[in-house]
């Protein structure tokens, strides 16, 4: 019965016998314990971002996957937030952007107070882990991994700050985040290579450098990728842009050389 | 179960045991747990032959059963092997083979080559449908070259430039990814061999401990046990814990003389009867 559904759907995420895909939360069908569980659909991989010397720094590729088949392949995973926050989200695409809609509406009655304050990335981490960690208490999670950054200016000057909440709530603060297979392959990189106040083009070139990783490595990435920062002046999303690769090992070239007959 | 035993065993995996196996789960026996190496292992081929590198942490679960066990296996005098898996499986079946080679250095009289210990790893893996776990990253030096393979483990094999295994792999392939190129020198071929397998031990819990590192190259093979020792065990003094008289209170003393229980027969032969 999986396997004809499989066939017909082509390519679609794997959903479990017996489960209807209507999307998103479903309510339980007639009486009894009520559960909603999900699936996610349209999924995005990893995002990783690190704090550098004038602000936070933030990538990821553009690709976004329906199960196994890359359906989409220009999505933007990172949007502004308000004045001083970037966010990048990982997981199901639809909601992040569900979550955007929550950031527009706490931003827009932010704005409407008109005291001359505005929410900087710690109050957006803040709400995000509260809305996170209660929708996993319903149930009803957001299966999202959210990458927050951003640069506001404190009681000791120009803080930057950078954290991660995941779709059960986990949240934390550090110099370098990652998500998904980003905390497999790009941490590693990221806890022998960061250090204070990186510039620009160090920061850049670090982050390219696990990038880069997970292209070769991660099966659902793109060789498309959009870098982001967020600094004083504020935010900046560059297009998107391609990685050289390189396959020009001589053990690539003829593999079953010293073995004959294998692969 | 007589008569019948005299053919041999025609290959192939053996089921007699399957039933009473179904059987005893069936009536709530619990199958004994496998000791998994939970490892980082890597190779590399530089412009001279091969470095291989392995961390040594074996654990049982959550648990670290062996702090400083030896992943790396020999095969040959100019081929070895690191094993990730069960414990068990690796050693078993990387002696196995060693001893196949062995023997068929004496019928040959020439080096063993890599291929061969390779098709004997594959064939045997795969007849046991990867029931064995033993997941090899196999390198060495012979008459056509250096050569690194890995070996999974239902039986597929794969030559490359550089591998990992094991469940720091990724951690140590990022390194690998980001810094190899072709043509490296026997000091940066073991520099990155290292920092590969340092990047292992600190981001895998399943790996730790310390760095063995295994140099083959045309005619030398170099062991080098316990190459770095980044998790040093750090005393509060130097000279390591001393217990003084007097440091522990001695609430009450009660002294009980053992009674003689053995009754030692003079003279005769006690083994005798």
């Amino acid at each position: 019965m999986d396997g004809f559904s499989k066939s017909i759907g082509g390519g679609g995420p794997n959903v479990p016998a017996g489960s209807h895909p209507a999307g998103g939360s479903q309510a339980a069908a007639g009486g009894g314990a009520t559960q909603r569980t999900q699936y996610p659909y349209v999924t995005g991989t990893s995002v990783i971002a690190l704090k550098y010397k004038d602000g936070v720094i933030m990538a990821c590729d553009t690709g976004a996957s329906y199960g196994s088949t890359l359906r989409y392949k220009s999505v933007e995973r990172i949007k502004a937030v308000g004045k001083h926050s970037i966010i990048g989200a990982s997981g199901e695409y639809s909601d992040f952007q569900e979550i955007l809609r929550y950031l527009d509406e706490l931003t827009l009655s932010d704005h409407m107070w008109d005291d001359g304050n505005s929410l900087g990335p710690k109050e957006i981490h803040s709400y995000l882990t509260r809305v996170m960690y209660n929708r996993r208490n319903k149930f009803d999670p957001l299966w999202n991994s959210l990458v927050i950054g951003g640069v506001k200016k404190g009681p000791k000057g120009d803080e930057k700050y950078l954290g991660m909440v995941n779709m059960i709530g986990t949240h934390f603060e550090e110099n370098h985040v990652a998500t998904g297979f980003g905390n497999h392959l790009a941490i590693p990189i990221l806890r022998a290579e960061w250090h204070e106040d990186m510039t620009f083009e160090e920061a850049v070139k670090l982050v390219e450098k696990c990038l880069l990783v997970l292209l070769y490595r991660d099966r659902s990435s793109i060789n498309k990728f959009q870098i982001a920062k967020i600094t004083t002046e504020g935010s900046t999303i560059y297009p998107p842009y391609s990685l050289k690769t390189y396959w020009g090992f001589t053990h690539f070239e003829n593999p079953a050389q010293g073995a004959v007959g294998s692969w | 179960m007589t008569g019948s035993m005299d053919l041999p065993a025609k290959g192939g995996f053996s089921f007699d045991l399957c039933r009473r196996n179904n059987m005893l789960e069936k009536n709530g026996l619990k199958l004994p747990g496998f000791r998994k190496t939970g490892t980082t292992i890597v190779g590399l081929v530089f412009q001279d032959g091969v470095v291989l590198g392995a961390d040594t942490r074996a654990t049982e679960g959550p648990i670290v059963a062996d702090k400083n066990c030896e992943k790396i296996h020999f095969m040959a005098p100019n081929i070895y092997c690191c094993g990730a898996g069960t414990a068990a499986d690796t050693e078993a079946v990387t002696d196995m083979v060693s001893s196949q080679l062995q023997l068929h250095r004496y019928a040959t009289g020439r080096e063993s080559r890599v291929v061969t210990a390779l098709t004997l790893l594959k064939s045997h893996l795969f007849r046991y449908q990867g029931h064995v776990s033993a997941a090899l990253v196999l390198g060495g030096v012979d008459c056509t070259g250096p050569h690194l393979h890995t070996v999974y483990p239902h039986g597929s094999t794969d030559t490359l430039p550089f591998a990992t295994m094991g469940s720091g792999s990724l951690a140590a392939m990022s390194v690998f990814e980001s810094k190899y190129k072709e043509g490296l020198t026997r000091e940066e071929g073991i520099q990155l061999v290292s920092d590969a397998i340092c990047a292992g031990i600190f981001n895998d819990l399943g790996s730790g401990s310390n760095v063995d590192v295994c140099v083959i190259t045309k005619g030398k093979t170099e062991y080098l046990r316990n190459h770095q020792l980044p998790n040093p065990r750090t005393y509060a003094s130097s000279k390591g814990y001393s217990f003084t008289k007097g440091q522990t209170e001695v609430l009450s003393t009660k002294i009980t003389p053992l009674k003689q229980k053995v009754e030692v027969t003079e003279g005769g032969d006690a083994m005798e009867e």
